[in-house]
């Protein structure tokens, strides 16, 4: 049952991906300037423009050039970097880790908060506690990425003069220096997914605790403990999971920043420099990547939902 | 035979005296209500309080900074904050605290066009979509889909490349990423308002799809559109500063938050620490506003969470 239902979500989801790969073929294309003349600068003759422009493909029709790359996509082959002439797919490659992993972390640091304090925040609802809770989720919400990590590598070093580690640290070399360089800016991509985690666990888990059977459980003496986690916790948290799914577009968004700014070889920051420097396969190729890797996961958090709630069956 | 009911037209006209006397009442009204506000959302109040205070320095700009935005002050070049300069000077010698109320400037225009522009784009897809259904909320939902599985922050900078820096064009990429996400609140929000039964008899009575979309259909979801604007004005202002900071917003010298904080806030920033500390401050203080107040408002406006 669980197969058919996702096998009906993919084909929903095929026209939704083909509408935003259009998006992201056309975009790149509109940008000013050609990048073949950025490639040859002042030393252009119009000769080796068209020679250029023709290995490029980029002397043919617009529809032709999105049948053609899109084919060549689906087969694996997302061209060559204009810039480093190396296979967009291998780059990309190369950058998916740190990416992955930084946003794998960062969502996870935004859960280890969001759950404990958004479930103290509505079992104890309006005290103190609560306050605090709600008034830093919105703090949360409202403090800007880049400054945070700024004043994370400036306020250290001016109380202890202690400065971060430039240069980046492969896995392989020291795997502990590796994991430990990205927790900083880990934590700081998770902050705001985090708050608002938080705000929906409080509000669902407030929801849930007002219900008749949470009544009937307080009723039959069941321990705080139980009656929150085991009768409130579980009916609540269908709609963070949602939330976990939508808000992962933020999240991988978010390391464009957070790569920038801590100098992370990863792969929005690949896609920054690309933007800058007209490198149509790149851009084409990250945003496909993304955003095809945005509907698999959110698929498995379809898939999730059975798990999390046994009512739910396919 | 029509059988069309027009029951405001038949309500006699109130006379002037009548109106006057409205409006003091209704002021009172106002100031109860307001006062009934801050007494109950305290947190909203202050949200409603920094925001005023936001408006004031953004048009009052001219008056309340001491120098202009691209004043250098001789002799002061990355002077600490003192007496003369209380958020201190920048590494080409203008004066810290004007910068940042002229900043505001940049922050509230951004925010209230980009936030009109969405409300007009979302309320148009996301009620037009609600309301039709059928194949054309297919499509129009699909199309949202694709748009939503972006990451924001890539979709408005690609734009940015397309448009070229400047104020209009950080508007326009945000407003059509704010749009997408309202719409699809408004779209829901219209479907279950169609749904009732006062539309129905609207429809009854003959009342075409303009009528009822005008009359019935948007004065109920004016308060999920409050509510939306308030939170996107936050949301808004924070993307904004992102896109200075990555230098594909307002270009310099004109002084927007997020870009002091790059390039030259950075160069210096353990020389000169508050010239990274303070604009940084003043976008968290401004989100924390429109969050604050839009969180209040909701809870005032939307009866399904009142007492929460």
């Amino acid at each position: 049952m669980l197969r058919r239902y996702l096998f009906k979500r993919l084909l929903v989801a095929i026209p939704s991906l083909l509408i935003a790969s259009l998006i992201v073929f056309t975009l790149p294309r509109l940008i000013p300037g050609d990048v073949v003349m950025l490639m040859l600068a002042e030393k252009a003759y119009a000769k080796d423009l068209d020679e250029l422009r023709a290995k490029l493909g980029l002397d043919r029709p617009l529809p032709v050039q999105y049948v053609e790359w899109l084919g060549r996509a689906v087969r694996g082959d997302l061209g060559e970097s204009l810039w480093t002439k190396r296979p967009v797919l291998e780059e990309i490659g190369q950058r998916l880790p740190v990416t992955f992993e930084l946003a794998l972390l960062g969502l996870s640091f935004a859960l280890l908060i969001a759950i404990p304090v958004g479930l103290i925040s509505a079992a104890r609802q309006d005290t103190i506690q609560d306050y605090v809770a709600r008034s830093a989720a919105i703090l949360g919400l409202s403090v800007p990425p880049f400054w945070l990590a700024t004043l994370l590598i400036v306020l250290p070093a001016i109380w202890w003069g202690w400065r971060p580690v430039t240069g980046f640290v492969e896995f392989s070399q020291d795997p502990v220096g590796h994991v430990t360089q990205l927790v900083i800016p880990a934590m700081i991509l998770g902050i705001a997914t985090g708050a608002a985690l938080m705000r929906l666990t409080r509000g669902m888990l407030l929801e849930v605790l007002r219900q008749d059977y949470v009544r009937t459980a307080w009723a039959k003496g069941l321990a705080e403990g139980v009656v929150v986690m085991k009768h409130g916790l579980r009916n609540a948290i269908i709609p963070v999971v949602t939330l976990l799914g939508t808000q992962l577009p933020q999240v991988i968004g978010g390391t464009v920043i957070i790569e920038t700014v801590f100098g992370l070889p990863g792969m929005s920051r690949f896609l920054f420099d690309a933007i800058n420097q007209r490198d149509y396969p790149v851009i084409q190729g990250v945003n496909l990547v993304v955003i095809s890797a945005i509907v698999l996961i959110n698929l498995t958090v379809d898939a999730l939902y059975a798990v999390l709630d046994p009512r739910i069956r396919y | 035979m029509s059988t069309r009911v027009e029951i405001p037209q038949r309500v006699a006209p109130a006379k002037a005296a009548d109106t006057r006397a409205r409006i003091r009442v209704g002021s009172i009204d106002t100031l109860r209500a307001l006062g009934r506000f801050v007494r109950r959302k305290p947190l909203g109040a202050i949200g409603g309080v920094i925001v005023v205070a936001l408006l004031v320095m953004a048009v009052f700009a001219e008056r309340i900074a001491p120098y202009g935005y691209d004043e250098t002050i001789r002799g002061a070049r990355m002077r600490a904050p003192e007496a003369a300069h209380w958020l201190g000077t920048d590494n080409l010698s203008r004066d810290m605290w004007s910068r940042i109320v002229y900043g505001a400037r940049v922050s509230i225009t951004v925010g209230f066009a980009t936030v009109g522009l969405a409300v007009l784009l979302a309320t148009t897809i996301g009620v037009s979509s609600g309301y039709f259904g059928g194949a054309y909320d297919l499509v129009v939902q699909r199309i949202v889909d694709a748009w939503l599985s972006f990451p924001y922050l890539v979709i408005v900078l690609s734009v940015m490349a397309v448009l070229g820096p400047g104020l209009f064009n950080v508007v326009l990429s945000l407003a059509i990423i704010i749009a997408a996400v309202n719409s699809r609140v408004i779209r829901g929000a219209t479907i279950a308002i169609a749904q009732g039964t006062y539309v129905e008899a609207a429809r009854g009575v003959g009342c075409g799809h303009v009528r009822i979309i005008v009359r019935h259909i948007l004065p109920n979801v004016a308060a999920t559109i409050i509510i939306l604007a308030t939170i996107g004005l936050g949301t808004a202002i924070l993307a904004e500063s992102a896109l200075s900071f990555l230098g594909f917003g307002v270009p310099p010298p004109y002084p927007a938050w997020g870009g002091m904080l790059s390039g030259s806030g950075r160069t210096y920033m353990f020389r000169a620490p508050w010239m990274a500390i303070w604009p940084g401050v003043a976008i968290s203080l401004a989100v924390f506003g429109f969050n604050m107040l839009g969180d209040a408002l909701r809870d005032v406006l939307d009866p399904r969470l009142r007492g929460r």
